[in-house]
């Protein structure tokens, strides 16, 4: 059997009265490519949030490569090795791109809190913000201040920050959410070479893009996994197609 | 891809670093070497020291409002901390208790430093915990704290009178006896260069970008790993130490340190210090502590309302010019590069003109409201022009220089929302 990366169990999370996260539980394995999917609402960022340690469950457990994590704060669970992107894009307007990124890059390097040496000298760092600013195509933009970059770029940014410190279990919340066409197909082929032999969980709206990435599907439904299978039996699930997917959305091909 | 592209060319090449870096800290040098030769006045060399140490003090207040974006009102208690730390170690070297005697005076700003720093250590653990209202609000208690306790415990404080020393002890360093006043401008320079160098420094290390990540978006850096709590700390424990070495370059100075050091009245006036320089920028509170001290010291001697024009001077900026007299300058310098160059300056001469019009109002304004309120029949008379409060031609001088002022302004505005 493979190592589990992360799981979850009897997941629960209400907001006062308002039951959002309606136990959960799931299981993902090392190297999988995790997809949620489900209508606007249904939890799955709140699901994100839990998992990241932005919100702590109400009952329940989050446990990652073996080690119990709900409750614990988001800069701990980042050090054990899990980093998240955000549905809005969440970065450092004030930086350039290169700073954006390098700041995730110095945390995984162990020199976030130096104040001894210079942020410039360090060769390792500028060789590994260089690498995660080439695989995100953000290059040419390095020297731009974050806050002017086109919007598309700026979700590259999202996903840049996210994989810059080195995580080997990466959430995505919908990355391409507001992109063009080709804008996410560069974006699909990015989040495929930048979580190459990491664990993905990745929530997307586009069934394209899931059907094309996706090893294992869950389908979240008022904070309910009614379904957790792979791309083909998901499209063949009853319960699925009457509960979420319409059938004109799910594409005829399946790569 | 590109994977041929090398990743050096993504930093500021060499020439750019020389000129953004290396020469200012060289033009500084020289401006520094250069005024002993001018052979100034010794009232130029005092304001000239209060200047030193208000540099170094506002930079230190700058690393936690402008680079760490917490608001304190109780910046002085590092400051006062350290410096009261180092009159007793001037004490001690005097004394020779211990290795103390092997200490030069000269290396005073150094105990400053740790004093200021230990006490960032202590208050800064419960303090720090919470950004926005809830550390400034601590800040503020604080300093109120500290200032109570310092007419409590009278061995360290020394009460009302508190605690001096003597500089012409130890051993002499570099030559310098620390007598004369020429010479403490040697030591004053020293650690002014120093303080303003280590504080640069300190934003070119992760932990100084981290500090301006924390204050941009204090979420997001915790999901890449950092604990925004851990970085408040560590860089309030920095800023500490920056303001206790101040506080020790001022033991040097003035040989004594009082209680009211550590008040509300430093603390406010180190915020109006980083704040009128403008806290966006490095160089910021450097021209602020140049301004305001030149202010304290120059312009109390020709007025005594001299707190109300502060006061204006403060609430002017945060009003009008929110990124502060570096902003101004930077500001100038980048519009006549700009492409609408004609249009740009005719609109700056108009806002300046209509500028120096209000403060002309709020000269006459406050000059003849002070002698009128004291009531011994002081008259204004600039120019040998004779305002009388009670005369219609005060007032009418008054309103027609502000006035003309607010028109200027609201024009060079209008031209300003026209071209953009
Ligand atoms: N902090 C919160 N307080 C109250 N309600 C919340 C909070 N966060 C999310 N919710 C609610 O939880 C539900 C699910 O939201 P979300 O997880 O963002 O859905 P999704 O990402 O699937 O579109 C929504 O009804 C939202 O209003
Ligand atoms: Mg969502």
């Amino acid at each position: 059997m493979t190592a589990i990366a992360l799981s979850l169990k009897d997941l629960n999370k209400s907001f006062g009265p308002a039951k959002i996260i309606d136990n959960v539980t799931l299981d993902i394995e090392k190297g999988e490519r995790h997809a949620i999917i489900g209508p606007n609402g249904a939890g799955k960022s709140t699901l994100f949030n839990l998992i990241s340690g932005l919100y702590t469950p109400t009952s329940g457990s989050v446990t990652l490569h073996g080690e119990e994590i709900s409750g614990m704060a988001p800069h701990l669970i980042n050090h054990r090795g899990l980093s998240r992107s955000f549905q809005v894009s969440n970065i450092f307007t004030n930086m350039t791109v290169r700073e954006n990124v390098r700041c995730g890059v110095l945390n995984a390097l162990g020199q976030g809190y130096a104040f001894w040496r210079n942020i410039g000298s360090n060769k390792e760092v500028q060789t590994r913000t260089f690498e995660i600013l080439d695989r995100c195509g953000l290059v040419d933009k390095a020297a731009l201040p974050a806050s002017l970059l086109p919007y598309a770029d700026q979700r590259a940014l999202e996903i840049a920050i996210t994989i810059a410190g080195g995580a080997d279990v990466i959430l995505l919340d919908e990355p391409t959410a507001g992109m063009s066409h080709s804008e996410t197909e560069r974006a699909v082929q990015l989040i495929r070479t930048a979580t190459e032999g990491k664990t993905l969980i990745i929530v997307e709206h586009d069934m394209g893009v899931i059907f094309d990435l996706a090893d294992r599907i869950s389908v979240l439904v008022y904070g309910d996994i009614i379904a957790s299978d792979t791309p083909q039996n998901i499209r063949g699930n009853a319960k699925v197609r009457e509960a979420y997917l319409g059938d004109e959305d799910l594409p005829e091909e399946i790569a | 891809m590109t994977d041929t592209t090398d990743f050096q060319n993504l930093a500021p090449s060499a020439g750019q670093k020389f000129r953004q870096r290396t020469l200012p800290f060289l033009i500084l040098a020289a401006i520094l070497l250069a005024i002993p030769m001018t052979g100034p006045s010794r009232t130029f060399y005092t304001v000239a020291h209060q200047m030193g140490i208000n540099v170094v003090f506002a930079l230190s207040y700058n690393m936690i409002l402008g680079k760490a974006g917490l608001l304190s009102f109780g910046h002085a208690v590092y400051f006062g901390l350290g410096g009261y730390l180092a009159v007793h170690a001037m004490g001690w070297i005097e004394e020779e208790i211990g290795l103390w005697g092997s200490i030069p005076m000269f290396f005073l700003p150094i105990i400053g430093f740790f004093g200021g720093a230990l006490a960032g250590a202590t208050i800064g653990w419960p303090s720090t915990r919470r950004a926005g209202t809830t550390f400034a609000m601590i800040s503020l208690g604080v300093a109120e704290l500290i200032f109570a306790a310092a007419f409590m415990f009278d061995s360290f404080f020394g009460g009302e009178q508190g605690i001096s020393g003597d500089r012409m002890n130890g051993i002499e360093l570099f030559g310098l006896s620390l007598g004369p006043i020429a010479e403490v401008y040697w030591f004053i320079a020293f650690w002014m260069f120093v303080g303003i160098l280590g504080m640069w420094a300190f934003t070119r290390t992760p932990l100084g970008r981290l500090s301006e990540a924390t204050r941009d978006n204090a979420q997001r850096v915790q999901f890449i790993g950092y604990n925004p709590q851990r970085v408040r700390y560590m860089v309030f424990i920095i800023a500490g130490g920056f303001a206790g070495l101040a506080g020790g370059m001022a033991a040097v100075n003035y040989e004594i340190f009082t209680p009211d050091a550590l008040s509300l009245l430093p603390s406010g006036f180190v915020l109006i210090m980083a704040y009128v320089g403008g806290i966006t920028y490095f160089v910021g509170p450097i021209f602020g502590a140049i301004l305001l001290t030149y202010m304290q010291s120059m312009l109390s001697d020709f007025t005594e309302a001299w707190l109300l024009y502060l006061g204006a001077l403060f609430i002017g900026i945060v009003m009008f010019a929110p990124r502060g007299l570096a902003g101004i300058i930077f500001g100038f310098f980048d519009g006549l590069r700009g492409a609408e160059r004609g249009a740009f300056l005719k609109g700056w001469i108009t806002s300046l003109v209509g500028g120096l019009f209000m403060l002309i109002g709020l000269i006459i304004l406050v000059e003849v409201s002070v002698r009128w309120s004291n009531g011994y029949g002081e008259i204004y008379e600039p120019f040998g022009l004779h305002l009388d409060h009670a005369s219609p031609l005060t007032w009418l001088l008054f309103l027609a220089t502000t006035g003309a002022g607010i028109g200027l302004t609201a024009l060079a505005n209008r031209h300003k929302e026209g071209t953009t």
